[in-house]
């Protein structure tokens, strides 16, 4: 994996495109235990960022990450903004002025990612978030000594398992959890996006 | 909801304090934006101190952050209620007009949460 930043801007378009993709299913899930914006809210934060870095291509990945953050906190409207704004933001910080990434900044990133948004929705997991679906995943990539594609997809695999199991527990962060017992049943809205976003990453390490 | 709280405190206590209205996202969506939560609070701030008054969900994190990234003598002079939005944002508005300090400003607007409406 040479990942630099051309190929670092058209990754974070394809998690665009997959996004608005998946738009309407995304607030379809919210719809059930939020406030039925998610979709609507990333689709439009991702459009914001999409256009942001279009002409970044001769900027470090650790400030294109950085924009992608800022411009979600200004744009996504809804929590998950501050949250997955945090992370970018966090993320390139992690990974400083590099031009070119491999397989190990592919942990130090998520791992800060996953830390931003630790701290910023003060959330750990279990409590039906966006955590359930990173956190499994960074430790996936954690499990073995060297990262390659083939660990890349036992994580993407272990957040998709991340989602299915916050279709079991009850939401404690969030406007889920005045819902109580009855948001069991279904999934997290925050923990599906992050899992959409680490399945778009996947996809375009392994076009590189 | 933010633009209503403001109308009414306005009414009651007149222009003796600077309230802005921090809501919402550059294309009048419902939610919030950090940068624009960063930017009302410098354009109130004038060396006393600045009460941020979220409601729930992003507007706490939001004016977290639009608070972390806020520079000195701002930064300090700035703090988050953590109150009910309306009540709180009228008692926090009364105490200001006093000419009371960012501190007490920030406790009458605390002390509102358990308040008994009905008797």
């Amino acid at each position: 994996m040479a990942v630099n930043s051309a190929k670092l801007i058209e990754i974070l378009n394809l998690i665009a495109n997959d996004i608005h993709a998946n738009k309407d299913f995304l607030t379809e899930l919210d719809s059930a235990i939020g406030d039925a914006d998610h979709g609507i809210n990333m689709s439009k934060g991702f459009k914001a960022v999409t256009e942001k870095i279009a002409a970044m291509g001769d900027k470090d990945c650790g400030s294109i990450l950085k924009t992608v953050g800022m411009t979600l906190v200004s744009t996504v409207g809804g929590a998950s903004g501050p949250l997955y704004g945090t992370a970018f933001m966090r993320a390139g910080q992690a990974i400083g002025s590099k031009t070119e990434l491999g397989f190990e900044d592919l942990l130090v990133t998520l791992e800060a990612a996953l830390e931003g948004i630790k701290m910023r929705g003060k959330a750990v997991k279990g409590e039906k978030t966006i955590v359930d679906a990173l956190e499994p995943a960074v430790e996936a990539l954690k499990s073995s000594p060297t990262i390659d594609i083939n660990l890349m997809e036992e994580a993407v695999k272990a957040a998709e398992a991340g989602v299915e199991y916050t279709k079991g527990i009850i939401a404690k962060k969030g406007r889920a959890s005045y819902l109580g017992e009855r948001s069991i049943g279904h999934q997290d809205p925050g923990a599906t996006s992050c899992h959409i976003m680490l399945t778009a990453i996947l996809k375009g390490i392994k076009d590189s | 909801m933010a633009e209503g709280a403001k109308e009414i405190i306005t009414q009651m206590i007149g222009e003796k304090i600077k309230i802005e209205v921090a809501a919402g996202t550059a294309d009048n969506r419902l939610g919030t934006d950090a940068l624009l939560i960063g930017q009302k609070v410098l354009e109130v701030f004038d060396g006393d101190g600045v009460l941020v008054i979220p409601d729930l969900g992003s507007a706490v994190m939001s004016s977290e952050m639009a608070i972390e990234s806020l520079e000195e003598p701002a930064r300090s002079a700035t703090m988050m209620a953590d109150s009910p939005f309306f009540e709180g944002a009228i008692a926090a508005a009364m105490e200001a007009s006093f000419g009371k300090s960012i501190e007490e400003v920030k406790k009458a607007a605390e002390n509102t949460r358990g308040m008994k409406k009905i008797a």
